[in-house]
């Protein structure tokens, strides 16, 4: 008889989880592994809301088995390691991010780039080598193979660093791989939420002239005064979008819902890139014109590697780069699930986990 | 009565040009400049046809101005020089390809990239800074400023050579920009016509594996066996498409039908790069988590500048990199624009100006 998530592990774990597509999150026992001599535990205090955890809670994509119980914006404090875990020890301040498994022999993972491996183990919602199923943050402990977690810097706050775990290294990344970080440049930040306000701060520790294209209008005060952005473009002004036709030299595309790329394209001066981090849940229309007549290209990005992800927690902890979060208790959660789909969060929720989850 | 075109300037030329939207060709009296301190003219030996002469003198873009002499694939020999010139001389063997000039002053002209000038100025229906339509190589002569000529090395056939002038660049230039030139990689060429046999030569000579994707069984044997790709895939077969999943690092793409990119895309490796250089006219469906599984990227580029066009032809001719043509006379050019069109050409036609083009004065 197949085993049941309470028992098939050996040590007993505790969150909440979804069990349908309504994306509802309700308390959930489970099981979680014996720390392996390669493995590393923790007792999780924090873990970010990443709009990925509404699509697979929801089931946008397709590929979710229930229950699930997300999270993969993880941070916590080691409180055993396995024999041959020389990086961290009882008490360190780790997180950990999208994957918590990878082959380790492909070329990608051979280069550190295990976000490309063609198996991954994400942190939730994946088949483990065993068959058993992953489980995320949003409950009171993980056990995961100590090359996927993070050391996390002395200087940066828990609860306010959990988000760069994935909004942070998702636009982290490709910000480095296409080159976005020469000062002087102009980079456009399409969408203000979760994602784009982390571009604004990375962009502008990169010394680049940033200016966030959002339909919001609303979100122009914030931009400009709070996160530090140049300027804002409203997308639905066509007087002012006309003005910045060919103006900036990329663009980190965060929106998660269907647009325009022929109005992004446009944007970019000529051999422009516009790197699309988002994920709309059906296919956008490329016109090919601008990108021959302009030598432009459009490419992705899916989170980052394991070195470059802890290059990237370092590089915030020497900038003091943190994200701008709501706190709240796991009760709220799926109040903040519906606001999250209505983009009304300033700009992640982090859930109090260390605080709030309790067995009831 | 002269009509504006013949009396615009004062060198007497003669083409074929387009009168409007059927894009019929016929004889055409017209004018081009005298020779500037910076020009060079030459008389026109062979012009290749290109596909986007087709599209201009059909308007299929709505921006032709007729009367329309297409052809931007030129090669002749120089008859005349302006004072200031100092790269070529009376008798040298030259060609013209896309463009006849940019604004020379921009960061992409100054970078040598003349093509992605935002001013820059076709060879054939655009409006000249004198406010004149340039008029192409269908003609017998062209009148061309001294830096968008280009110097035609001994050893390469001068009718074989014109092809190179438009669609030999438009593929080197993006095997270049992309990385894509390097021994050893695994590229893929879609849509085996004018571009993408240029393509799959110029891979090779780069040293890379080629396969050729294509809609047509039947292009199969010549792919392989003449034109020396390593394998063939029929797009909609979807067995093949599946079996080569993740394999190459580089496509271009030189179809310009509407065409699916999801198959394209799960054609590359990780980090693998699809290059477009034809044109659909409508937007293609992307799937954008495609691109973001795989860190793949999809650009775009437009012929080349004139540095590496120059680059390009030295490369050719030391390569013994030849586009494969079908020579043919003014006269059967409307004929080989309804072949053209149904992409019934082995693959390239290049018209023999030099022997057929004569004005009927």
């Amino acid at each position: 008889m197949a085993k049941s998530p309470e028992t098939e592990h050996p040590l007993k774990s505790f969150g909440w989880a979804a069990t349908d597509t309504s994306g509802i999150l309700s308390p959930f026992h489970f099981s979680r592994r014996e720390n392996g001599p390669d493995d590393v535990a923790l007792k999780i205090l924090y873990c970010g809301v990443c709009h990925s955890d509404l699509h697979t809670v929801k089931n946008d994509w397709g590929f979710s088995t229930y229950p699930i119980v997300p999270g993969h914006e993880i941070v916590g404090i080691v409180t055993k390691t396995g024999d041959n875990v020389k990086k961290f020890k009882v008490g360190d301040r780790v997180g950990v991010g999208v994957i918590v498994e990878s082959c380790k022999e492909c070329e990608c993972c051979q280069q550190d780039l295990e976000s490309y491996c063609p198996r991954p183990v994400f942190t939730y919602n994946s088949p483990y080598y065993d068959g058993t199923r992953t489980y995320g943050g949003y409950s009171d402990f993980v056990v995961v193979h100590q090359r996927y977690v993070l050391q996390f810097p002395e200087n940066l706050p828990l609860d306010a660093g959990a988000p760069l775990l994935c909004a942070g290294i998702t636009v982290y990344s490709p910000m480095i791989y296409y080159g976005m970080t020469e000062p002087g440049k102009h980079l456009g930040v399409a969408g203000l939420g979760g994602l784009g306000h982390v571009a604004i701060k990375f962009g502008k520790a990169f010394g680049l002239k940033v200016t966030v294209i959002s339909s919001s209008p609303n979100k122009e005060f914030e931009a400009i005064n709070k996160l530090g952005a140049d300027s804002f473009l409203l997308s639905t002004d066509p007087a002012k979008f006309k003005e910045a036709i060919g103006t900036m030299d990329y663009i980190i595309d965060t929106i998660s819902a269907v647009h325009s790329l022929n109005s992004l394209l446009a944007l970019l001066k000529l051999n422009g890139k516009l790197v699309t981090v988002g994920l709309p849940s059906k296919p956008l229309e490329l016109p090919v014109f601008p990108l021959v007549m302009g030598r432009k290209l459009i490419a992705g990005s899916n989170f980052g590697g394991l070195k470059e992800t802890q290059e990237m927690l370092d590089f915030c902890g020497k900038h003091n780069i943190t994200a701008d979060i709501e706190l709240i208790k796991i009760d709220q959660i799926n109040t903040a699930m519906e606001r999250l789909a209505k983009s009304d969060v300033k700009y992640r929720f982090v859930i109090d986990v260390g605080n709030s989850l309790s067995t009831s | 009565m002269a009509t504006q075109a013949e009396v615009e300037h004062s060198r007497k030329t003669f083409g074929w040009a387009a009168r409007d939207t059927s894009g019929i060709l016929s004889p055409f009296n017209f004018s081009r400049r005298q020779t500037g301190e910076t020009d060079v003219a030459l008389k026109v030996l062979y012009c290749g046809v290109c596909h986007t002469d087709l599209s201009m003198i059909t308007n299929k873009w709505a921006s032709s101005i007729y009367p329309l002499v297409p052809g931007h694939e030129i090669v002749g020999v120089v008859t005349e020089v302006g004072s200031k010139v100092q790269k070529f001389k009376v008798g040298d063997k030259v060609g013209v390809g896309y463009l006849v000039d940019s604004c020379r002053s921009c960061q992409n002209c100054d970078d040598n990239f003349e093509n992605y000038c935002p001013n820059y100025i076709m060879t054939s229906g655009a409006k000249y800074i004198d406010g004149t339509t340039t008029h192409g190589g269908f003609s017998d002569s062209m009148v061309v400023e001294e830096r968008f000529v280009i110097s035609i090395p001994d050893g390469l056939p001068l009718d074989a050579a014109a092809p190179l002038l438009c669609a030999g660049i438009t593929v080197y230039s993006p095997l270049k920009y992309y990385g894509l030139d390097k021994p050893g990689l695994n590229i893929g060429v879609v849509g085996l016509g004018g571009l993408g046999h240029m393509a799959v030569k110029f891979a090779k000579a780069f040293g890379a594996t080629v396969t050729v994707i294509s809609t047509s069984p039947n292009k199969k044997k010549e792919a392989i066996e003449h034109l020396g790709a390593h394998s063939f895939l029929i797009s909609r077969d979807q067995d093949q498409m599946q079996g080569a999943l993740g394999t190459m690092d580089g496509i271009i793409d030189t179809v310009s039908a509407i065409h699916p990119l999801l198959p394209l895309i799960g054609l590359l490796k990780s980090h693998g790069k699809l290059v477009m250089v034809g044109i659909p006219e409508k937007p293609l469906e992307l799937s954008v988590f495609s691109l973001i599984l795989g860190r793949k990227t999809i650009g775009g580029s437009l012929v080349g500048g004139l540095k590496e066009t120059q680059e390009m032809i030295d490369f050719a001719a030391k390569h013994n990199v030849k586009p494969d043509i079908e020579v043919i006379t003014i006269d059967y050019v409307n004929t080989a624009m309804e072949r053209l069109l149904k992409a019934d050409v082995k693959y390239r036609f290049v018209i023999d100006i030099g022997n057929t083009l004569k004005s009927s004065s």
